[in-house]
């Protein structure tokens, strides 16, 4: 077993945060497709994303991709009452744009765009950063992002205040915390196990 | 190894542990509100900490709560710091070994994140900070394959931004495989999240929302 990391030298990195669809490129070989399991099946939860390099890299410790991937779902995509899922993606953006993963933003700010209709917004969180004025609501749930997402940690009660003020009950607060922590795990992996592409002709 | 499915029923919750929830407060409702995700939270910390047989890679239980007891003790979240390190007590750490982790949680502490970005109009914002290694006497402890986690570990609770396939050589060439490589920055990474919902829960649990009542708070 050769285990070397893969380099893209020929790779146009992205130099800046973007909506625009983005691709991503291993460092470390993913399983080939034609020797998964059922065990690596159950990881990957849903059978397409067997098609994906990420997800079949993750896919040398199955198990813990299946949980992780189970969380995600639940904490992004359960409709039932709680913050909107405009906002969970905010927060994953925001989370994304503090810790500086391009490729992770992308993804999760064109979510929000599409769930919020405030592409413009959006974009301005990519462009300025977690100090962009995107109105009271926005920038309580982006501060607190940011907040939790810096280490060791500068959440505390004043954030929780800011959530309150505008709006959140202890159901969406819990949504916002639980989305920017989630994005403290993606971000880590998706900045670490590869690199971001731009799209050919994108 | 030990079964995880066996487990599940028997080990607490860690998130609860961690953030003094019992079955029936407030935050319990709200945790059970996204069941899959309380669930899911849990069987992660399993698979990465009592992982289900034939395990992949060759990544030992010791080296597992090693890198967890310094990566928690890097965020200074003194719960989630205290479970870490009583854990590699309990998985019977090698004589030495736990003050040398105590010891680089000092060394290594840092605040972040920092790092670079690829040169472009982001490089304004690069942001330089501490590049850590573990200090020499340690090293001698820890041995070259547990020596080169924490060096990465840091690298990914501190300054993702800065990771690079050079960084995943250096783990190469210290005997971690790619399989190897894929667990350590998961466990790494699900702590950075576990520990950010023990701290956002502890705020919440900390800081209730008043009761709906006309009455003026003294």
């Amino acid at each position: 077993m050769s285990d070397t990391p893969l380099t893209h030298p020929d790779n146009q990195e992205p130099t800046a945060f973007t909506q625009a669809q983005l691709e991503w490129l291993p460092w470390l070989a993913p399983l080939p497709e034609d020797e998964l399991t059922d065990r690596h099946y159950a990881g990957l939860v849903d059978a397409a994303r067997a098609k994906s390099p990420y997800f079949r890299l993750l896919a040398r410790d199955p198990d813990t991709l299946g949980a992780r991937t189970r969380t995600d779902k639940d904490i992004f995509y359960n409709p039932d009452a709680g913050l909107p899922r405009a906002e969970r993606e905010l927060s994953a953006t925001a989370t994304s744009r503090f810790n500086g993963c391009i490729y992770c933003a992308s993804v999760h700010a064109r979510f929000a765009s599409h769930f919020s209709h405030r592409e413009g917004d959006v974009q301005r969180l990519l462009d300025e950063g977690v100090s962009a004025d995107l109105g009271p609501r926005w920038n309580a749930i982006v501060a607190a992002s940011a907040a939790l997402s810096a280490t060791p940690s500068d959440f505390g009660p004043e954030h929780i205040d800011g959530l309150r003020a505008v709006g959140l009950d202890d159901y969406a607060i819990a949504d916002a915390l639980q989305g920017a922590a989630f994005f403290n795990w993606a971000n880590r992996l998706m900045l670490s196990l590869g690199e971001p592409q731009l799209q050919v002709g994108g | 190894m030990t079964n995880t499915l066996a487990l599940q029923g028997t080990v607490p919750d860690v998130i609860d542990l961690l953030v003094g929830i019992r079955p029936g407060d407030a935050l319990d409702t709200v945790r059970r509100h996204r069941l899959q995700a309380r669930t899911h939270a849990h069987t992660s910390y399993l698979a990465l900490f009592a992982p289900t047989a034939p395990v992949p890679g060759s990544v030992t239980l010791a080296e597992r709560h090693a890198v967890a007891a310094f990566v928690a003790g890097l965020h200074q979240q003194p719960e989630a710091a205290g479970f870490y390190a009583a854990a590699l007590v309990a998985h019977d750490a090698p004589p030495g070994l736990t003050p040398a982790i105590a010891a680089e949680i000092a060394h290594g502490a840092a605040r972040g994140p920092y790092g670079r970005y690829p040169a472009g109009p982001l490089s304004a914002e690069d942001a330089e900070g501490p590049v850590y290694r573990v200090a020499p006497t340690a090293r001698a402890v820890l041995g070259a394959r547990l020596s080169a986690a924490l060096e990465h570990a840091n690298l990914l609770v501190f300054r993702p931004r800065d990771a690079s396939p050079q960084a995943l050589q250096e783990l190469l060439n210290a005997g971690w495989s790619a399989t190897d490589i894929v667990i350590l920055s998961q466990l790494v990474a699900f702590l950075s999240f576990q520990i950010r919902v023990v701290v956002g829960l502890r705020a919440l649990a900390a800081h209730p929302a008043l009761p709906q009542t006309t009455e003026v708070q003294p």
